[in-house]
Protein backbone atom coordinates (compact mmCIF):
# COMPACT_ATOMS: atom_id res chain seq x y z
CA UNK A 1 0.00 0.00 0.00
CA UNK A 2 2.93 2.39 1.58
CA UNK A 3 5.37 1.24 -1.49
CA UNK A 4 1.99 1.61 -4.21
CA UNK A 5 2.02 5.26 -3.26
CA UNK A 6 5.46 5.78 -3.34
CA UNK A 7 5.64 4.17 -7.14
CA UNK A 8 2.89 6.48 -8.26
CA UNK A 9 4.84 9.45 -6.59
CA UNK A 10 7.79 8.45 -8.55
CA UNK A 11 5.99 7.71 -11.56
CA UNK A 12 4.46 11.39 -11.47
CA UNK A 13 7.89 13.28 -11.27
CA UNK A 14 9.12 11.25 -13.62
CA UNK A 15 6.38 11.96 -16.03
CA UNK A 16 6.23 15.49 -14.98
CA UNK A 17 9.43 16.57 -17.06
CA UNK A 18 8.05 15.57 -20.70
CA UNK A 19 4.39 16.32 -19.32
CA UNK A 20 5.69 19.69 -18.57
CA UNK A 21 6.11 20.83 -22.12
CA UNK A 22 5.55 23.62 -24.43
CA UNK A 23 3.23 21.61 -26.89
CA UNK A 24 0.90 20.04 -24.23
CA UNK A 25 0.27 22.90 -21.95
CA UNK A 26 -0.64 24.82 -26.21
CA UNK A 27 -2.49 21.90 -26.68
CA UNK A 28 -3.91 21.89 -22.51
CA UNK A 29 -5.34 25.04 -23.31
CA UNK A 30 -6.85 24.76 -26.29
CA UNK A 31 -8.92 21.96 -24.90
CA UNK A 32 -9.61 24.54 -21.88
CA UNK A 33 -10.62 27.27 -24.39
CA UNK A 34 -12.91 24.39 -26.04
CA UNK A 35 -14.45 23.83 -22.60
CA UNK A 36 -15.27 27.27 -21.58
CA UNK A 37 -16.34 28.65 -24.85
CA UNK A 38 -18.57 26.24 -25.55
CA UNK A 39 -20.15 26.61 -21.79
CA UNK A 40 -20.34 30.77 -22.64
CA UNK A 41 -21.92 29.72 -26.30
CA UNK A 42 -24.39 27.54 -24.86
CA UNK A 43 -24.78 29.13 -21.67
CA UNK A 44 -25.10 32.65 -23.67
CA UNK A 45 -27.59 31.83 -26.31
CA UNK A 46 -29.51 29.92 -23.44
CA UNK A 47 -30.25 33.20 -21.90
CA UNK A 48 -31.55 34.93 -24.31
CA UNK A 49 -33.74 32.18 -25.70
CA UNK A 50 -34.84 31.78 -21.89
CA UNK A 51 -36.19 35.51 -21.75
CA UNK A 52 -38.10 34.93 -25.05
CA UNK A 53 -38.91 31.77 -23.64
CA UNK A 54 -40.17 33.45 -20.37
CA UNK A 55 -41.93 36.01 -22.05
CA UNK A 56 -44.25 33.66 -24.19
CA UNK A 57 -45.01 32.00 -21.10
CA UNK A 58 -46.16 35.07 -19.60
CA UNK A 59 -48.10 36.51 -22.89
CA UNK A 60 -51.79 36.19 -21.86
CA UNK A 61 -55.09 35.71 -23.83
CA UNK A 62 -56.44 33.04 -25.26
CA UNK A 63 -54.85 32.95 -28.47
CA UNK A 64 -51.43 32.04 -26.64
CA UNK A 65 -52.63 29.37 -25.07
CA UNK A 66 -50.64 26.88 -27.43
CA UNK A 67 -48.12 28.62 -27.32
CA UNK A 68 -47.80 28.58 -23.44
CA UNK A 69 -48.57 25.51 -23.18
CA UNK A 70 -45.88 24.47 -25.60
CA UNK A 71 -43.05 26.46 -23.46
CA UNK A 72 -43.85 25.06 -20.08
CA UNK A 73 -43.95 21.00 -21.82
CA UNK A 74 -40.30 22.31 -23.13
CA UNK A 75 -39.17 23.95 -20.34
CA UNK A 76 -40.54 20.55 -17.92
CA UNK A 77 -39.16 18.02 -19.98
CA UNK A 78 -35.66 19.06 -20.35
CA UNK A 79 -35.20 19.71 -16.99
CA UNK A 80 -35.25 16.48 -16.44
CA UNK A 81 -33.47 15.11 -19.46
CA UNK A 82 -29.80 13.87 -18.62
CA UNK A 83 -27.28 16.05 -20.45
CA UNK A 84 -25.41 12.66 -21.29
CA UNK A 85 -28.99 11.22 -23.16
CA UNK A 86 -29.76 14.61 -24.69
CA UNK A 87 -25.91 14.72 -26.45
CA UNK A 88 -26.51 11.72 -27.75
CA UNK A 89 -30.18 12.62 -28.96
CA UNK A 90 -29.41 15.61 -30.44
CA UNK A 91 -26.07 13.73 -32.34
CA UNK A 92 -27.66 11.17 -33.78
CA UNK A 93 -30.67 13.85 -34.75
CA UNK A 94 -28.66 15.84 -36.53
CA UNK A 95 -26.76 12.72 -38.23
CA UNK A 96 -30.17 11.46 -38.73
CA UNK A 97 -31.25 14.54 -40.76
CA UNK A 98 -28.05 14.31 -43.09
CA UNK A 99 -26.52 17.28 -41.68
CA UNK A 100 -22.59 17.29 -41.31
CA UNK A 101 -22.02 19.40 -38.37
CA UNK A 102 -18.87 19.30 -35.74
CA UNK A 103 -18.74 17.92 -32.61
CA UNK A 104 -18.07 21.28 -31.23
CA UNK A 105 -21.91 22.35 -32.80
CA UNK A 106 -23.60 19.51 -31.39
CA UNK A 107 -22.01 19.76 -28.32
CA UNK A 108 -23.16 23.83 -28.27
CA UNK A 109 -26.97 23.02 -29.70
CA UNK A 110 -27.09 20.40 -26.73
CA UNK A 111 -26.30 23.08 -24.13
CA UNK A 112 -28.52 25.35 -25.35
CA UNK A 113 -31.38 23.44 -25.02
CA UNK A 114 -31.05 22.70 -21.66
CA UNK A 115 -29.92 25.96 -20.22
CA UNK A 116 -32.74 27.79 -22.05
CA UNK A 117 -35.08 25.66 -19.90
CA UNK A 118 -33.16 26.11 -16.71
CA UNK A 119 -32.16 29.06 -17.34
CA UNK A 120 -35.74 30.25 -18.28
CA UNK A 121 -36.95 28.73 -14.82
CA UNK A 122 -34.50 31.10 -13.39
CA UNK A 123 -35.81 34.02 -14.81
CA UNK A 124 -39.59 33.10 -14.40
CA UNK A 125 -38.95 33.22 -10.81
CA UNK A 126 -36.91 36.39 -10.93
CA UNK A 127 -39.48 38.35 -12.56
CA UNK A 128 -42.06 36.31 -10.37
CA UNK A 129 -40.27 38.21 -7.62
CA UNK A 130 -41.23 41.54 -8.32
CA UNK A 131 -44.35 42.42 -6.87
CA UNK A 132 -47.65 42.81 -9.18
CA UNK A 133 -48.44 46.12 -7.91
CA UNK A 134 -45.32 47.68 -10.18
CA UNK A 135 -46.88 45.94 -13.38
CA UNK A 136 -50.86 47.71 -12.75
CA UNK A 137 -48.78 50.86 -11.57
CA UNK A 138 -47.45 50.98 -14.85
CA UNK A 139 -50.29 49.51 -16.95
CA UNK A 140 -52.12 52.60 -15.19
CA UNK A 141 -49.60 54.78 -16.81
CA UNK A 142 -49.98 53.18 -20.17
CA UNK A 143 -46.89 51.46 -19.93
CA UNK A 144 -46.66 48.46 -22.80
CA UNK A 145 -45.25 45.01 -21.57
CA UNK A 146 -41.97 45.56 -23.45
CA UNK A 147 -41.82 49.05 -21.53
CA UNK A 148 -42.57 47.86 -18.28
CA UNK A 149 -40.03 45.12 -18.25
CA UNK A 150 -37.47 46.74 -19.55
CA UNK A 151 -37.85 50.02 -17.36
CA UNK A 152 -39.29 48.33 -14.12
CA UNK A 153 -39.67 44.45 -13.99
CA UNK A 154 -35.99 43.64 -15.54
CA UNK A 155 -33.89 45.87 -13.66
CA UNK A 156 -35.13 44.34 -10.28
CA UNK A 157 -35.74 41.22 -11.62
CA UNK A 158 -31.98 41.28 -12.39
CA UNK A 159 -30.48 40.77 -8.75
CA UNK A 160 -32.65 37.79 -8.16
CA UNK A 161 -31.64 36.39 -11.87
CA UNK A 162 -28.23 37.04 -11.66
CA UNK A 163 -26.34 34.68 -8.81
CA UNK A 164 -28.46 31.43 -9.67
CA UNK A 165 -27.81 31.72 -13.94
CA UNK A 166 -24.31 32.44 -13.08
CA UNK A 167 -24.17 29.52 -10.62
CA UNK A 168 -25.94 27.29 -13.55
CA UNK A 169 -23.08 28.77 -15.92
CA UNK A 170 -19.99 27.72 -13.53
CA UNK A 171 -22.02 24.41 -12.82
CA UNK A 172 -22.64 23.53 -16.62
CA UNK A 173 -18.45 24.53 -16.96
CA UNK A 174 -17.94 20.92 -15.44
CA UNK A 175 -20.81 19.21 -16.76
CA UNK A 176 -19.52 19.84 -20.46
CA UNK A 177 -17.05 16.97 -19.55
CA UNK A 178 -20.21 14.88 -20.71
CA UNK A 179 -19.29 16.43 -24.01
CA UNK A 180 -15.83 14.18 -24.67
CA UNK A 181 -18.45 11.06 -24.45
CA UNK A 182 -19.11 12.11 -27.85
CA UNK A 183 -15.83 13.01 -28.86
CA UNK A 184 -15.65 16.73 -28.67
CA UNK A 185 -11.87 17.35 -28.02
CA UNK A 186 -12.04 19.70 -24.31
CA UNK A 187 -10.51 19.38 -21.11
CA UNK A 188 -11.44 15.76 -20.12
CA UNK A 189 -11.02 14.26 -23.43
CA UNK A 190 -7.48 16.14 -23.24
CA UNK A 191 -7.00 13.78 -20.20
CA UNK A 192 -8.00 10.91 -21.56
CA UNK A 193 -5.73 11.48 -24.63
CA UNK A 194 -2.82 11.98 -22.18
CA UNK A 195 -3.69 9.18 -20.21
CA UNK A 196 -3.55 6.98 -23.24
CA UNK A 197 -0.51 7.78 -24.52
CA UNK A 198 1.05 6.24 -21.11
CA UNK A 199 0.61 9.51 -18.69
CA UNK A 200 -0.27 8.28 -15.63
CA UNK A 201 -3.57 8.97 -14.52
CA UNK A 202 -2.96 11.30 -12.28
CA UNK A 203 -1.00 13.38 -13.99
CA UNK A 204 -3.12 13.47 -16.92
CA UNK A 205 -6.89 14.00 -14.96
CA UNK A 206 -5.16 15.71 -11.85
CA UNK A 207 -3.74 18.65 -14.87
CA UNK A 208 -7.16 18.52 -15.72
CA UNK A 209 -9.02 19.33 -12.41
CA UNK A 210 -5.99 21.80 -11.94
CA UNK A 211 -7.61 23.47 -15.52
CA UNK A 212 -10.90 23.37 -14.15
CA UNK A 213 -10.48 24.78 -11.20
CA UNK A 214 -8.59 27.84 -13.10
CA UNK A 215 -11.40 28.13 -15.37
CA UNK A 216 -14.12 28.21 -12.82
CA UNK A 217 -13.17 29.86 -9.77
CA UNK A 218 -12.44 33.27 -11.60
CA UNK A 219 -16.31 32.79 -13.17
CA UNK A 220 -17.36 32.30 -9.44
CA UNK A 221 -15.00 35.61 -8.37
CA UNK A 222 -16.56 37.16 -11.28
CA UNK A 223 -20.29 36.05 -10.42
CA UNK A 224 -19.65 37.54 -6.74
CA UNK A 225 -18.42 40.81 -8.29
CA UNK A 226 -21.50 41.46 -10.49
CA UNK A 227 -23.61 40.93 -7.57
CA UNK A 228 -21.83 43.21 -4.92
CA UNK A 229 -21.89 45.72 -8.23
CA UNK A 230 -25.56 45.29 -8.39
CA UNK A 231 -26.44 46.06 -5.00
CA UNK A 232 -24.61 48.91 -4.71
CA UNK A 233 -24.51 50.31 -8.16
CA UNK A 234 -27.67 52.78 -8.01
CA UNK A 235 -25.95 53.92 -4.43
CA UNK A 236 -22.61 55.23 -6.67
CA UNK A 237 -22.58 58.10 -6.32
CA UNK A 238 -22.81 57.57 -2.13
CA UNK A 239 -20.68 54.92 -0.56
CA UNK A 240 -20.03 52.27 -3.86
CA UNK A 241 -16.57 51.57 -2.24
CA UNK A 242 -16.84 50.45 1.31
CA UNK A 243 -20.59 48.52 0.67
CA UNK A 244 -19.26 46.63 -2.82
CA UNK A 245 -16.30 46.22 -0.03
CA UNK A 246 -18.30 44.78 2.54
CA UNK A 247 -20.89 42.83 0.41
CA UNK A 248 -17.30 40.79 -1.26
CA UNK A 249 -15.77 40.38 1.89
CA UNK A 250 -19.24 38.81 3.46
CA UNK A 251 -19.68 36.46 0.09
CA UNK A 252 -15.84 35.51 0.33
CA UNK A 253 -15.93 34.19 4.10
CA UNK B 1 -72.98 66.80 -19.02
CA UNK B 2 -70.96 65.28 -16.70
CA UNK B 3 -66.90 65.09 -16.79
CA UNK B 4 -66.97 61.54 -15.58
CA UNK B 5 -70.32 59.69 -15.70
CA UNK B 6 -70.05 55.92 -14.13
CA UNK B 7 -73.38 54.20 -14.85
CA UNK B 8 -74.28 50.55 -12.97
CA UNK B 9 -71.09 49.94 -13.35
CA UNK B 10 -70.92 46.18 -12.14
CA UNK B 11 -67.57 43.71 -11.38
CA UNK B 12 -66.53 40.35 -10.03
CA UNK B 13 -63.38 38.96 -8.93
CA UNK B 14 -63.07 35.55 -10.76
CA UNK B 15 -66.00 35.73 -12.34
CA UNK B 16 -67.93 34.67 -9.61
CA UNK B 17 -67.62 37.06 -6.25
CA UNK B 18 -70.00 40.58 -7.14
CA UNK B 19 -67.54 43.43 -6.21
CA UNK B 20 -69.44 46.15 -7.98
CA UNK B 21 -73.32 45.87 -8.28
CA UNK B 22 -74.91 48.92 -10.36
CA UNK B 23 -72.72 51.87 -9.08
CA UNK B 24 -73.57 54.77 -10.62
CA UNK B 25 -71.83 58.03 -9.84
CA UNK B 26 -71.16 61.62 -11.49
CA UNK B 27 -67.94 63.46 -11.59
CA UNK B 28 -67.76 67.14 -12.37
CA UNK B 29 -64.67 68.82 -13.41
CA UNK B 30 -63.42 70.32 -10.49
CA UNK B 31 -65.53 68.55 -8.18
CA UNK B 32 -64.08 66.54 -5.29
CA UNK B 33 -65.73 63.22 -5.14
CA UNK B 34 -65.11 61.75 -2.08
CA UNK B 35 -65.86 57.55 -1.48
CA UNK B 36 -66.41 56.06 1.55
CA UNK B 37 -67.87 52.83 3.23
CA UNK B 38 -66.81 49.79 5.73
CA UNK B 39 -63.82 47.82 3.90
CA UNK B 40 -64.77 45.60 1.16
CA UNK B 41 -67.39 47.72 -0.17
CA UNK B 42 -66.03 48.04 -3.51
CA UNK B 43 -64.40 51.39 -3.06
CA UNK B 44 -61.02 50.46 -4.26
CA UNK B 45 -62.32 48.28 -7.03
CA UNK B 46 -64.37 51.30 -8.31
CA UNK B 47 -61.39 53.08 -9.04
CA UNK B 48 -59.58 50.04 -10.19
CA UNK B 49 -62.37 49.48 -12.60
CA UNK B 50 -62.51 52.96 -13.69
CA UNK B 51 -58.57 52.72 -14.36
CA UNK B 52 -59.45 50.03 -16.78
CA UNK B 53 -57.33 47.29 -14.03
CA UNK B 54 -59.98 45.22 -14.21
CA UNK B 55 -62.59 44.71 -16.23
CA UNK B 56 -66.39 45.63 -15.89
CA UNK B 57 -69.13 42.84 -16.33
CA UNK B 58 -71.81 45.34 -16.95
CA UNK B 59 -72.58 49.41 -17.01
CA UNK B 60 -70.58 52.10 -19.25
CA UNK B 61 -67.98 54.55 -18.17
CA UNK B 62 -68.17 58.03 -19.91
CA UNK B 63 -66.02 60.83 -20.03
CA UNK B 64 -67.14 63.76 -21.17
CA UNK B 65 -70.14 61.73 -23.23
CA UNK B 66 -67.54 59.59 -24.55
CA UNK B 67 -68.27 55.91 -23.47
CA UNK B 68 -64.87 53.63 -22.47
CA UNK B 69 -65.02 50.54 -24.06
CA UNK B 70 -62.94 48.64 -21.69
CA UNK B 71 -62.89 45.41 -24.31
CA UNK B 72 -60.53 47.88 -26.79
CA UNK B 73 -56.73 48.94 -25.17
CA UNK B 74 -56.73 52.15 -27.80
CA UNK B 75 -59.81 53.25 -25.70
CA UNK B 76 -58.23 52.29 -22.37
CA UNK B 77 -54.95 53.48 -23.36
CA UNK B 78 -56.89 56.90 -24.17
CA UNK B 79 -58.59 56.59 -20.81
CA UNK B 80 -55.23 56.21 -18.88
CA UNK B 81 -53.55 59.35 -20.74
CA UNK B 82 -56.46 61.59 -19.15
CA UNK B 83 -56.21 59.89 -15.29
CA UNK B 84 -53.86 58.97 -12.61
CA UNK B 85 -53.94 56.73 -9.76
CA UNK B 86 -52.42 56.93 -6.59
CA UNK B 87 -52.44 53.81 -4.71
CA UNK B 88 -52.63 52.42 -1.11
CA UNK B 89 -49.29 51.17 -1.29
CA UNK B 90 -47.49 54.07 -2.56
CA UNK B 91 -46.20 51.41 -5.74
CA UNK B 92 -43.21 53.37 -6.24
CA UNK B 93 -40.67 51.82 -8.60
CA UNK B 94 -38.09 50.08 -6.82
CA UNK B 95 -35.28 50.19 -8.96
CA UNK B 96 -35.69 53.91 -9.42
CA UNK B 97 -35.16 57.51 -7.66
CA UNK B 98 -37.74 59.71 -6.74
CA UNK B 99 -37.37 61.86 -9.15
CA UNK B 100 -36.88 59.14 -12.09
CA UNK B 101 -40.46 57.42 -10.87
CA UNK B 102 -41.82 60.68 -11.51
CA UNK B 103 -40.41 61.37 -14.79
CA UNK B 104 -40.09 58.27 -16.40
CA UNK B 105 -43.75 57.50 -17.65
CA UNK B 106 -43.98 61.58 -19.33
CA UNK B 107 -40.94 60.86 -21.08
CA UNK B 108 -40.48 57.27 -21.91
CA UNK B 109 -44.28 56.88 -22.68
CA UNK B 110 -45.57 60.32 -23.48
CA UNK B 111 -42.44 61.33 -25.24
CA UNK B 112 -42.57 64.84 -23.57
CA UNK B 113 -39.60 66.72 -23.84
CA UNK B 114 -36.82 65.46 -21.00
CA UNK B 115 -35.35 68.38 -19.85
CA UNK B 116 -38.74 69.98 -19.41
CA UNK B 117 -40.07 67.24 -17.92
CA UNK B 118 -37.34 66.94 -15.63
CA UNK B 119 -37.88 70.49 -14.90
CA UNK B 120 -41.51 70.28 -14.30
CA UNK B 121 -40.83 67.39 -11.97
CA UNK B 122 -38.31 69.11 -9.35
CA UNK B 123 -41.43 71.63 -9.14
CA UNK B 124 -44.06 69.01 -8.57
CA UNK B 125 -41.42 67.37 -5.94
CA UNK B 126 -40.99 70.49 -4.09
CA UNK B 127 -44.42 71.05 -4.23
CA UNK B 128 -45.06 68.14 -2.14
CA UNK B 129 -42.17 68.94 0.18
CA UNK B 130 -39.72 67.00 -0.90
CA UNK B 131 -37.64 69.53 -3.07
CA UNK B 132 -34.17 67.59 -0.74
CA UNK B 133 -35.03 63.97 -1.77
CA UNK B 134 -35.19 63.93 -5.50
CA UNK B 135 -32.50 61.01 -5.30
CA UNK B 136 -33.37 59.15 -3.02
CA UNK B 137 -34.70 55.55 -3.56
CA UNK B 138 -38.07 54.53 -2.37
CA UNK B 139 -36.27 52.10 0.24
CA UNK B 140 -34.63 55.59 1.70
CA UNK B 141 -38.14 57.14 2.17
CA UNK B 142 -41.06 57.50 4.97
CA UNK B 143 -44.40 55.99 3.73
CA UNK B 144 -45.37 59.66 3.58
CA UNK B 145 -42.68 60.99 1.50
CA UNK B 146 -43.48 57.40 -1.01
CA UNK B 147 -46.65 58.87 -0.94
CA UNK B 148 -45.80 62.38 -1.71
CA UNK B 149 -43.68 61.37 -4.40
CA UNK B 150 -46.36 59.20 -5.78
CA UNK B 151 -48.42 62.14 -5.92
CA UNK B 152 -45.89 64.09 -7.62
CA UNK B 153 -45.62 61.02 -10.17
CA UNK B 154 -49.51 61.15 -10.72
CA UNK B 155 -49.06 64.74 -11.33
CA UNK B 156 -46.42 64.93 -13.21
CA UNK B 157 -48.67 63.04 -16.22
CA UNK B 158 -50.97 66.01 -16.06
CA UNK B 159 -54.11 64.32 -15.27
CA UNK B 160 -57.50 65.66 -16.08
CA UNK B 161 -58.87 63.26 -13.14
CA UNK B 162 -57.08 62.54 -9.83
CA UNK B 163 -58.10 58.68 -8.13
CA UNK B 164 -56.60 58.64 -4.71
CA UNK B 165 -56.99 54.91 -3.62
CA UNK B 166 -56.80 55.30 0.31
CA UNK B 167 -53.49 57.08 -0.04
CA UNK B 168 -53.22 56.96 3.67
CA UNK B 169 -54.09 53.93 4.92
CA UNK B 170 -50.74 52.23 5.06
CA UNK B 171 -49.36 55.16 6.75
CA UNK B 172 -48.22 55.92 10.30
CA UNK B 173 -50.68 57.98 11.94
CA UNK B 174 -48.22 60.95 11.88
CA UNK B 175 -47.34 60.72 8.34
CA UNK B 176 -50.81 60.96 7.54
CA UNK B 177 -51.43 64.65 7.64
CA UNK B 178 -48.15 65.49 5.42
CA UNK B 179 -49.88 63.25 2.57
CA UNK B 180 -53.28 65.32 3.41
CA UNK B 181 -51.57 68.75 3.07
CA UNK B 182 -50.08 67.82 -0.58
CA UNK B 183 -53.73 66.60 -1.65
CA UNK B 184 -55.26 69.87 -0.16
CA UNK B 185 -52.77 71.74 -2.27
CA UNK B 186 -54.23 70.31 -5.18
CA UNK B 187 -57.70 71.06 -3.92
CA UNK B 188 -56.48 74.57 -3.97
CA UNK B 189 -55.49 74.07 -7.29
CA UNK B 190 -58.66 73.21 -8.84
CA UNK B 191 -58.31 69.54 -9.36
CA UNK B 192 -60.58 66.99 -10.45
CA UNK B 193 -59.94 64.65 -8.08
CA UNK B 194 -62.11 61.36 -6.68
CA UNK B 195 -61.04 60.06 -3.47
CA UNK B 196 -61.52 56.72 -1.78
CA UNK B 197 -60.60 57.35 2.12
CA UNK B 198 -61.27 56.32 5.62
CA UNK B 199 -59.88 59.74 7.14
CA UNK B 200 -63.18 61.25 8.01
CA UNK B 201 -62.30 64.48 9.19
CA UNK B 202 -60.76 65.18 6.18
CA UNK B 203 -63.14 63.76 3.59
CA UNK B 204 -65.63 66.62 5.11
CA UNK B 205 -63.37 69.20 5.20
CA UNK B 206 -62.21 68.48 1.50
CA UNK B 207 -65.37 67.04 -0.44
CA UNK B 208 -67.55 68.71 -2.86
CA UNK B 209 -69.59 65.37 -3.04
CA UNK B 210 -69.71 62.02 -0.70
CA UNK B 211 -70.65 58.64 -2.03
CA UNK B 212 -71.31 55.97 1.07
CA UNK B 213 -71.12 52.82 -0.62
CA UNK B 214 -71.53 49.16 1.50
CA UNK B 215 -71.42 45.47 -0.44
CA UNK B 216 -70.66 46.90 -4.10
CA UNK B 217 -73.57 49.31 -3.79
CA UNK B 218 -73.93 53.28 -3.71
CA UNK B 219 -76.01 53.65 -0.47
CA UNK B 220 -76.28 57.52 -0.36
CA UNK B 221 -75.07 60.22 -2.09
CA UNK B 222 -74.61 64.00 -0.95
CA UNK B 223 -72.79 66.94 0.21
CA UNK B 224 -70.51 66.26 3.34
CA UNK B 225 -72.90 67.86 5.61
CA UNK B 226 -76.00 65.62 4.80
CA UNK B 227 -73.61 62.28 4.53
CA UNK B 228 -72.22 63.38 8.14
CA UNK B 229 -74.77 64.95 10.02
CA UNK B 230 -77.85 64.39 8.47
CA UNK B 231 -77.71 60.89 7.01
CA UNK B 232 -81.13 59.79 5.32
CA UNK B 233 -80.50 56.30 4.94
CA UNK B 234 -80.18 53.92 7.88
CA UNK B 235 -77.46 52.00 6.87
CA UNK B 236 -75.29 55.39 6.56
CA UNK B 237 -77.05 56.33 9.98
CA UNK B 238 -75.48 52.94 11.03
CA UNK B 239 -71.68 53.49 9.44
CA UNK B 240 -71.49 57.31 10.14
CA UNK B 241 -72.61 56.50 13.84
CA UNK B 242 -69.61 53.93 14.45
CA UNK B 243 -67.02 56.01 12.80
CA UNK B 244 -67.88 59.45 14.99
CA UNK B 245 -68.10 57.44 18.42
CA UNK B 246 -64.46 57.35 18.56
Amino acid sequence: MYEGFLDIFDVFLEQSAEFYVWDNAVYLFRAMMTTLTMTIIGCGLGFIFGMIVVYFRRTPGLMFWPVRMTVIFYVETFRRVPFLVLLFLVMFTVKGFGLDFSLFTIACISIVIISTAFIGEIIRAGLDSVHQTQWDTADAMNFSRLQTLRHVILPQAWKVVLPPAFAFFVMFIKDTALTSQVGVLELTQAGKYYNNLGYSAILSFGTVLVLYFILSYPMTRLGWWMEARLHTRRRDERAEFEVGATAYELRGT
Amino acid sequence: MHHLEVDGLTATYDGKILVLDGVSIQVGKGEIVSVIGPSGSGKSTLLRVIMGLLKPKAGHVKLDGDEVDYGNKKSVKALRDRFSIVFQQFNLFQNMDALRNVTIAPVKIRKRDAQKVEKEAIELLGKVGLGDKLHSYPDELSGGQQQRVAIARALALRPEILLLDEVTSALDPELVNEVLDAIRILAKDGMTMMIVSHEMGFVREISTEVIMMDEGKVIEVGSAEQIFDNPQTSRCQDFVGKILRH
